[in-house]
This record gives C-alpha cells, sequence and structure tokens, in this order.
C-alpha cells in the first residue's frame, strides 16, 4: 500500500452496487488477457444511472466512452458501497480504470473482502459523510499512515476510519502472501 | 454459542470462538460457477502453479450456470475453461452444459446433489452461496481471490459474526410465501441491516415450510448484507439429505445461553403480502399499497423464485386463465424442468397450465435475473416495468438500467401477469 495516494475524485451516492460497478453483461472477459481486461476499466461503474455519474453534477461517465481508463483515481462514496453480487471483477474494474482508493461511509461485506484480499484498491471508511463534502474532479490526497483525506480544491481535511484487521492483509499486498507469513502456503 | 458460532469453532479446530475472532477455517465445499470459475482458475494458477493440483476433489463443485443458453463467444469460452479444467484433474463434481449431466442453477443443485449438509461449511463464488444455510450449515459468498486461496490450501479467514435472530411464529396464511417473509426483515433491516452478521432464522412458522421453501430465506440474507443466512436443522433436513447423499454430517445447534446481536419475532398471521419496489430489494410496500401499477414483464424464475414449489404457487394462479404480460417462466436446474411436465395441479401438469396461459418458457439456468450478454432469455432491454420472483433489483439487475423490477411471491407475480397490473394474491387464490 502506497503511503500517499493523490488524484481526481469521483462522487458517487448510497448503496452503489457490484451490477453498477460492472455491469453483468461484461463479466464475460477474462481477467488475466492483457487484452480483455482492459473492457474492464472501460465499463467500470457504467451502470450507474446517467444522473448519479459523477456528483454533484450527474452525466460525468467514470470513464469517458471508448477509453479504457479513468481520470479519477480516487471514489468518494456513500453507504452500502459494493453491495449485491460477489463479483470480484468489481474492485478489478476500478483498478483497472486507475483507481486507487474508495472513500465510503461503509460498505458491503463481499466488495470489501475482495477490495483486501486481491489488493486491488484501497477501501478507506470516512468518518463522516463526503458525498455532499467533495465534489467530482477535486484534487483528493490520502495520506494512509495517518488515515487522512485532504481535499486540496476546498482545503478541507477528513479524518478515515483506521483500517483494522485487514490492515495485515494490505500491508502484505494480497490474501496469498498474508497466508504465506501464516504458514498456510508454501513461501 | 449460536449455531453459527459453534459451525465456526468446529471447522477452526477450537472450542470456542467469539464474535469479532479472525480466524482460518477449512472449507468443506467449494463451489464455482462460470462467470467466477475461470478467473478463480487463473489466480489458483498464478500463485500455486501451471499445473498445480486443487486441494482436494472430492470438495470442489463447478456448477456452470449463469450463461449458458447464449451465443456470447467470450461466455463460453468461459465455459470451455472450465471444461478443460475438469478434465485436467478429473473432477467427480462438474456438471457440463449441453451434456444429460448440466444441471442450472448453482444453490438450487447444490441442494439437489446431496452437497449441503447439516454442521458442514461451503464457499461458493457467489453472493447467494448463503442459500445453503437453510441446511444448518454455514454458507457464504466470496470473490476470486479467496477461492484461489480455498482451491489450493482448503482454508480462508473469517471473521466471526454476531447473529440477528428472527423468528416467525404462528401459521402461515395460504396466500403468503418465504419469499414475503423475507422481504419483510429486509425491509426492517435495510439492505445494510445484516452486514458482517449472520441471519438466523427460527420459530414454527419457518419449521412448516418444505426444505427449498426455506432456502428462500437464507438466499436473501445478503440482500441485507449478511455474511450468512442459517436455519437449525430438523427432521424434514434430514431427510432430504439422506435421500441425496450417504455422506456422513452431524447437526449443530445454538447453546440455551447463546448471544444475539438482535433478535426479532414476527407473527406471519398479521403479515401481507409485499414487494419491494425498485430499485432496491428493501425499498419494502405492501401489495395493496401499489395495487394497479402497469406492468409490462413478469418473471418467475432463479435460485430463490424457480423452485417447484414457486410453480406450483404460479400454476395455482395460472391454471385456465392468461397472461396480460410477457410472462417467462425459468425453472431454477434441468430437475424442475422436467418436473414441470410431471406435477399437476388440479389434473393439470404446470408445464401444460403455463403454456395454456400464454407463458414463455427457458432452460434452466440463471438467465434474466442478472440480465446477462443481450441474447439472454427474458431480458430486459429498454424501460420495462417488471414483476419478478428473483432476489435483486438494483438499477440494470435484469439487464437494462432503464427498467424496473419489482420483486414479490409467485403468487403475486401471478395474480398481476393475468392482471397486467400488480394485483394482491388474496384476491385470486380460492
Ligand atoms: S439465479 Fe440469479 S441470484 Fe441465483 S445464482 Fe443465478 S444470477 Fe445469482
Amino acid at each position: 500500500m502506497q503511503d500517499i495516494i493523490k488524484g481526481k475524485a469521483y462522487v458517487l451516492g448510497d448503496a452503489i452496487d457490484t451490477d453498477q460497478i460492472i455491469p453483468a453483461e461484461h463479466l464475460v472477459y477474462s481477467l488475466s488477457d492483457p487484452e480483455e481486461k482492459k473492457f474492464y476499466g472501460r465499463f467500470a461503474l457504467s451502470g450507474v444511472p446517467t444522473d448519479q455519474q459523477g456528483l454533484p453534477y450527474g452525466g460525468k461517465p467514470f470513464t469517458e466512452e471508448e477509453a479504457f481508463e479513468s481520470e479519477y483515481a480516487i471514489i468518494v462514496g456513500g453507504s452500502n458501497f459494493g453491495c449485491g453480487s460477489s463479483r470480484e471483477h468489481a474492485p478489478f474494474a476500478l483498478q483497472q480504470a486507475g483507481c486507487k482508493a474508495v472513500v465510503a461511509e461503509s460498505y458491503a461485506r463481499i466488495f470489501y473482502r475482495n477490495a483486501v484480499d486481491g489488493g486491488f484498491v484501497v477501501p478507506f471508511e470516512s468518518i463522516e459523510r463526503l458525498v455532499e463534502r467533495v465534489r467530482t474532479g477535486d484534487d483528493l490526497e490520502i495520506d494512509t499512515s495517518v488515515g487522512k483525506l485532504t481535499n486540496h480544491t476546498t482545503g478541507e481535511e477528513y479524518l478515515l476510519k483506521p483500517l483494522g484487521d485487514v490492515a495485515d492483509i494490505l500491508e502484505a499486498g494480497n490474501v496469498f502472501e498474508y497466508a504465506r507469513r501464516a504458514g498456510l502456503m508454501p513461501t | 454459542m449460536t449455531i453459527t458460532e459453534k459451525i465456526l469453532a468446529r471447522h477452526a479446530g477450537r472450542e470456542r470462538v467469539a464474535p469479532g475472532d479472525n480466524i482460518w477455517v477449512d472449507v468443506d465445499i467449494l463451489m464455482t460457477h462460470d462467470v467466477c470459475g475461470p478467473p478463480t482458475i487463473d489466480i489458483f494458477k498464478r500463485e500455486f502453479g501451471e499445473h498445480a493440483v486443487p486441494w482436494d476433489k472430492e470438495k470442489l463443485v463447478i456448477i456452470p450456470d449463469h450463461y449458458i443458453f447464449t451465443k456470447n463467444h467470450h461466455a463460453n469460452r468461459n465455459v470451455e475453461i472450465l471444461r478443460e479444467f475438469a478434465a485436467e484433474h478429473d473432477l467427480p463434481y462438474y456438471y457440463d452444459p449441453g451434456t444429460p449431466n448440466y444441471k442450472g442453477v448453482c444453490h438450487m443443485a447444490l441442494a439437489e446433489e446431496g452437497f449441503n449438509r447439516p454442521g458442514s461449511l461451503l464457499v461458493g463464488t457467489d453472493s447467494h452461496s448463503c442459500t445453503s444455510g437453510a441446511f444448518g450449515m454455514f454458507s457464504t459468498g466470496v470473490g476470486n481471490t479467496d477461492a484461489a486461496l480455498i482451491l489450493g490450501t482448503g482454508k480462508m479467514w473469517v471473521k466471526v459474526p454476531e447473529t440477528m435472530k428472527f423468528v416467525f411464529e404462528g401459521t402461515l396464511p395460504p396466500y403468503l410465501m418465504a419469499k414475503d417473509l423475507i422481504l419483510q426483515v429486509i425491509g426492517d433491516i435495510g439492505t445494510d441491516g445484516g452486514t458482517y452478521r449472520a441471519l438466523e432464522f427460527d420459530g414454527q412458522a419457518v419449521f412448516d415450510l418444505p426444505v427449498h421453501e426455506r432456502m428462500t430465506l437464507t438466499n436473501m440474507a445478503i440482500e441485507a448484507g449478511g455474511k450468512n443466512g442459517i436455519i437449525p436443522p430438523d427432521e424434514k433436513t434430514f431427510e432430504y439429505v439422506r435421500a441425496r447423499t450417504d455422506a456422513p454430517f452431524e447437526a449443530v445447534y445454538g447453546d440455551d445461553d447463546a448471544r444475539f446481536h438482535t433478535f426479532k419475532t414476527y407473527n406471519v398471521e398479521e403479515m401481507e403480502p409485499l414487494v419491494a419496489k425498485p430499485h432496491s430489494p428493501d425499498n419494502k410496500a405492501t401489495v395493496s399499497e401499489v395495487v394497479g401499477t402497469r406492468l409490462d414483464r413478469a418473471y418467475v424464475g432463479s435460485c430463490t423464485g424457480g423452485k417447484l414449489e414457486d410453480f406450483v404457487a404460479a400454476a395455482r394462479i395460472l391454471k385456465g386463465q392468461e397472461v396480460r404480460v410477457d410472462t417467462y417462466i425459468v425453472p431454477a436446474t434441468t430437475h424442475i424442468g422436467n418436473e414441470l411436465h410431471t406435477t399437476r395441479v388440479d389434473g393439470e401438469t404446470l408445464y401444460d397450465i403455463f403454456e395454456r396461459a400464454g407463458c414463455k418458457l427457458g432452460q434452466a439456468s440463471c438467465a434474466a435475473c442478472l440480465g446477462g450478454p443481450t441474447d439472454t432469455f427474458g431480458r430486459t432491454h429498454g424501460t420495462e416495468v417488471v414483476i419478478s420472483t428473483t432476489n435483486r433489483n438494483f438499477p440494470g439487475r435484469m439487464g437494462s438500467k432503464n427498467a424496473s423490477v419489482y420483486l414479490a411471491s409467485p403468487f403475486t407475480v401471478a395474480a398481476s401477469a393475468v392482471a397486467g397490473v400488480i394485483t394482491d394474491p388474496r384476491e385470486v387464490l380460492v
């Protein structure tokens, strides 16, 4: 995990489910083939209803049409981010698009676990609700060592919750390294 | 300890566990399907080696079910990857599409094939893997990475969940089904009300339900964010399991002094038919509140609403009627598909009842429950208003993000299909 994560904000509402993060029709692409996996970046968050794309404005797709990567590296969401299916394609799609971290009020369990275990994006929990405080396009910086989010556009700072139990997995890089350290897998 | 805590403790080789403990558990069954199987295999090979061997062939179950009847080249390729993996390792439990061995929707197939055993621990690469908890076992959904780790080691880390207990008392009125009960719970606690927790169901009304109907309760535990859903096993459970497997199992029950995060009691005799309105499973309303809502489509299918019991319920209403809107019938499994031809309501087979009513009958698979490739049976493409027995209605779930989906019991869906507008099943059930 990087100490400092910087990037533009992409703001979403509550209960962004995995069908919005990566619609089911796109789950057919390989996650390992270098050419095919790019499509996960293209279709990341394409299921979000148009008026909810990039708050408070709406109508701002996460990844521009025909592009494979997004200009936004940090997603700011409300409660229950990533609810719905267990598809690991969801955090994978965000990573493919170039997203580094999500800052949400709360997460659905499987999304959170997948994000951590696969080492795709770092899922931070905000202490206060940020959806109305941050605008899509704002310049953000996360200091992961102290758990702080700075919005350089507005000058505001927000504390993030400690990563808790999963910090060890994030530190290890993914669940395999973690399992190796626990002696469950040969090194 | 609760039943969930006890099962987890046993699988961690510990005397006791408490909510919040992080433990490694031994997995009894790992299930995967065509959407998450191929990437799981990729990660498995990356981490354990190109020719690595699964930790235990007898414990690996691969059930392709999501994108089966499609011309989509990538989807077909994914099934091919599973087929090759099964052949390479000579896997005993791979259910190949296009052969008589093909089953259909994984959660129902797991039950039919005897993989759900009281006291055991099952993990699937599908969020509705919590369905198996209806058999008094711990079951949960994971992603590809966790599944790949299990495939190599048989182990998974779990944070022991707190338990929310829901007790349904009374005798279920003839117009209610398990779907109404679970929509009530989800509506009451919200789609994140059970996050990180076990949802345990208990009470006379639950034990009166046939085993398959109990699965509708545990299936939708994930719709409240739950880690697992669970129902203590009883004689009906044992009978069902023994008829399908010789594998030994040991039933587990919670202790009298078990602690619960929540304990809530419902009297089912006071409950009403419910729907979840667009676009969330917790957007609860009584059917009477939305009666008359215009519909374009009705759908009876999926792991939670495509069981034989669901079709019998729908047939009771559709018999001798004609549907006013496009009505799709999709059996969860091939076995249930066959039962449509052999099960009768008042002398007529379910299949004939549906056909005469003007329904469109599809083949066993997940079909439009999760949208799928554009040529998927029953998939929405525009602004359709759908009433469905499935379990999720987030935007785009059945295909088009401009469609609106109401979730309801098969009684409510069938009554609404006949009227063309949302209809209270009490008006038509005799
Ligand atoms: S029927 Fe629907 S909910 Fe059930 S496994 Fe298939 S896609 Fe998932």
